[in-house]
């Protein structure tokens, strides 16, 4: 049962990069937030729609990523202390509680000032509290809403059918009616197409990037390394700086991969992983899986905002269509759980992964219920070992690093044992 | 002969258990944890190095678990106690195939393979319910020892239903129902009979299949083992040594890695001040 040394996080060429365009990305908030920038247009992260934000020159905020990076710099306790002094309940969504927080303390943080939202586009209702906390927000903000009710994933069609998708181009020309209003300018029918082949190019890249995890071994970890290219996947995507950090992402995962040069020393044992990362504690949450040599090869976290893997692309021919299919079909929340189950059993063959983790959202049980049935169907029907634990996304309280610890080494010993058993 | 030690460092009591080579339990201690882990850990190391009469150096190889296995600052290696309840109790009933284990704070049910590994776990999420702690409290609560409370809960005869499942709620149901004028065996009828089903409905989501071993400290609450075979249907395992399994389970370890050569290098991290606490009757002499 030895365990390699842990190695630290990813930190190559593209973290600098990253760090270089997100941190221009917070200074545009900063700027709106002082009257002398874009148009905030606040947006929740599953299946975003910023095309069209940006067809318009306004500016993407997402309050999940506020959220998370409140967390990740442990400010997130004493805005969610706020909240829950205003009448939040200790259940409630903890990136609910810490974004109310935050907002009432003057919408500063560490790395940005938040702007007040000219437009609230709620573009998930598959959660209804996301759907409360957009509406919370207009009635603090006293900011106009726009609910995009996208209909859930019903049915197990592969495909959304013509009503839902006509149903939901429908809202989005209303949507874009909205935004001409508020700009004072009509849609720009070609920038817009350009705008949908710089996501489809990016699309294609991180699929690329994706589909390197395949190789023995992965070159990079894709659920802990994957977070670095999220924030530019939703914050970035259809525009050319977007679409270069891709290209040096690709370019550099590539070199690894050819190199075969992985996240740790040795790749013992390759993880799909489910579910968002205890973003206040994520640094020893890595360790927990780096001190047996595991590493994420896929991860269903990364394919909330969308689901390019597997060939989805946005297309320039038919903007509002194929934005409203990526509402609609190609992202993680918006599935049902057997199209959720799919997907995982996907990742386990195709990238060729020993073991499934579940870490399961204490304040979401939106998401979270049912990964007790989806941890019996891969253990007993699929015969995957499949380990579930359970800490929160953003509420550093229910994070037991003694108990969580505990349930992945026995994870871990029983995994090697079995190996040592089949030699 | 070549010893092996295992240190199972609980949330309440650590134990500490001395194997030999070929499988036989020499020597136990059992302590408090207390507040200094470390201290604790090789307090009871010690303790049953000297009932077994060896010098604690001439433990070939020595393993923690446990909550506090970290602390075990002089063991060769850290095993957790999943892994560790399953091989003890494969060494002292080679047929279970289910273990359920019942600690301080604690629940577990552990599917089980013919050697003794481990094929699947599940634990109680992180809440007292149904564990030692739940018991404890109601056993303040009635003004009994803990030992006390399992032989009365035999006596029920229409064993309460309780409203909660929480560890801290269970004192004001009971108070409530001491004020009714419930008997106390009815009481701690109903206190097991809660536990049990809890715990019960944990380890079905592992499976269970015969033999069931129950280990921890409260497999030593005749009324827990009666419980819990109620609601399961099944017998129990459980024999004097049941408390010591995690330790059992550790020396396994210990002593097959001392036999493959894994022989630590250097010298002995023990520390100079720990000494053995003086003898609890009975502990090292089942």
């Amino acid at each position: 049962m030895a365990q390699v040394a842990a190695k630290s996080d990813y930190q190559g060429r593209i973290h600098n990069l990253q760090k270089d365009m997100i941190g221009r990305y917070y200074a545009r908030l900063t700027a709106a937030a002082e009257g002398r920038g874009d148009k905030a247009i606040y947006m929740l992260i599953s299946g975003n729609p910023v095309e069209l934000i940006e067809a318009f020159d306004m500016l993407p905020v997402y309050p999940e990523v506020n959220a998370l990076q409140l967390a990740a710099k442990k400010q997130s306790l004493p805005l969610i202390l706020a909240a829950e002094e205003m009448g939040y309940s200790t259940d409630n969504c903890a990136y609910v509680k810490a974004d109310v927080g935050m907002y009432f303390a003057g919408r500063k943080t560490p790395f940005a000032t938040i702007p007040e939202p000219d437009l609230l586009l709620c573009n998930y209702v598959g959660c209804n509290v996301y759907l409360q906390w957009f509406e919370h927000l207009a009635e603090y903000s006293k900011g106009p809403i726009f609910n995009l009710d996208v209909p859930f994933y019903r049915t197990d069609a592969s495909e959304p059918s013509e009503e839902d998708l006509h149903y939901v181009v429908k809202q989005l020309e209303q949507l874009i009616e909205i935004l001409e209003r508020m700009s004072g300018k009509k849609l720009d029918y070609k920038k817009l197409q350009r705008i949908m082949e710089l996501s489809s190019e990016t699309g294609a890249l991180w699929s690329d990037i994706k589909r390197l995890a395949q190789q023995r071994p992965t070159p990079f970890d894709a659920y802990f390394d994957s977070v670095m290219m999220m924030a530019p996947l939703y914050c970035l995507r259809g525009t050319e700086d977007g679409l270069r950090f891709f290209q040096e992402a690709y370019k550099e995962m590539k070199q690894r991969a050819d190199n075969h040069e992985g996240p740790l020393p040795e790749e013992k044992f390759r993880l799909v992983m489910e579910g968002p990362p205890p973003w206040p504690y994520l640094r020893q949450f890595r360790d927990m899986f780096s001190r047996w040599g595991a590493v994420a090869v896929a991860s269903t976290y990364s394919t909330v905002g969308g689901i390019w893997e597997f060939g989805f692309r946005h297309d320039p021919q038919r903007p509002l269509e194929s934005i409203a299919r990526h509402m609609l079909q190609w992202n993680l929340t918006n599935r049902n759980f057997l199209q959720r189950y799919k997907q995982i059993k996907d990742y386990v063959n195709e990238w060729n992964a020993d073991a499934v983790i579940i870490h399961s959202v204490k304040s979401c049980r939106l998401f979270s219920a049912g990964q007790g049935d989806m941890r019996e169907y891969f253990t007993k029907q699929l015969e995957i070992p499949t380990l579930l634990i359970e800490s929160d996304l953003e509420d550093p309280r229910y994070f037991s690093e003694a108990q969580l610890r505990n349930r992945v080494d026995a994870f871990f010993e029983s995994l090697e044992h079995q190996r040592m058993v089949k030699k | 002969m070549i010893y092996g030690g295992g240190v199972d460092v609980g949330s309440t009591q650590t134990k500490a258990v001395i194997l030999s080579e070929d499988r036989k339990i020499v020597a136990r201690a059992l302590i408090n944890t207390g507040a200094n882990v470390s201290m604790a850990a090789e307090r009871a190391f010690r303790e049953a190095a000297v009932s077994a009469g060896l010098a604690p150096e001439n433990v070939a190889y020595v393993v923690g678990t446990g909550y506090g296995r970290y602390k075990v600052n002089f063991g060769n290696a850290q095993i957790t106690e999943i892994s560790c309840h399953a091989r003890g109790a494969n060494l002292l009933f080679p047929k279970t195939r289910t273990v359920i284990d019942m600690g301080g704070q604690d629940a577990k049910g552990i599917r089980v393979g013919e050697e003794g590994d481990v094929k699947d776990f599940v634990m109680n999420d992180k809440c007292a319910a149904g564990t030692g702690r739940f018991l404890s409290n109601a056993a303040e609560t009635v003004g009994l020892s803990l030992d006390k409370i399992g032989p009365i809960s035999l006596e029920a005869k229409k064993p309460v239903r309780l409203s909660t499942v929480c560890a801290v709620f269970v004192e004001s149901d009971i108070m409530s129902y001491l004020a009714e004028g419930k008997t106390v065996p009815d009481i701690l009828g109903g206190v097991h009979s809660a536990i049990a089903a809890r715990t019960v409905a944990l380890v079905r989501r592992v499976g269970v299949d015969s033999e069931v071993t129950f280990t921890g400290g409260v497999s030593r609450n005749i009324g827990m083992v009666r419980a819990l075979e109620e609601k399961l249907g099944l017998p129990v395992n459980v024999c004097d040594d049941s408390h010591y399994i995690g330790a059992i389970g550790a020396a396994i370890f210990a002593v097959e890695r001392a036999l493959g050569g894994e022989i630590p290098e250097g010298p002995s991290k023990l520390s100079q001040t720990a000494k053995p606490a003086s003898p609890q009757p009975g502990a090292g002499a089942h």
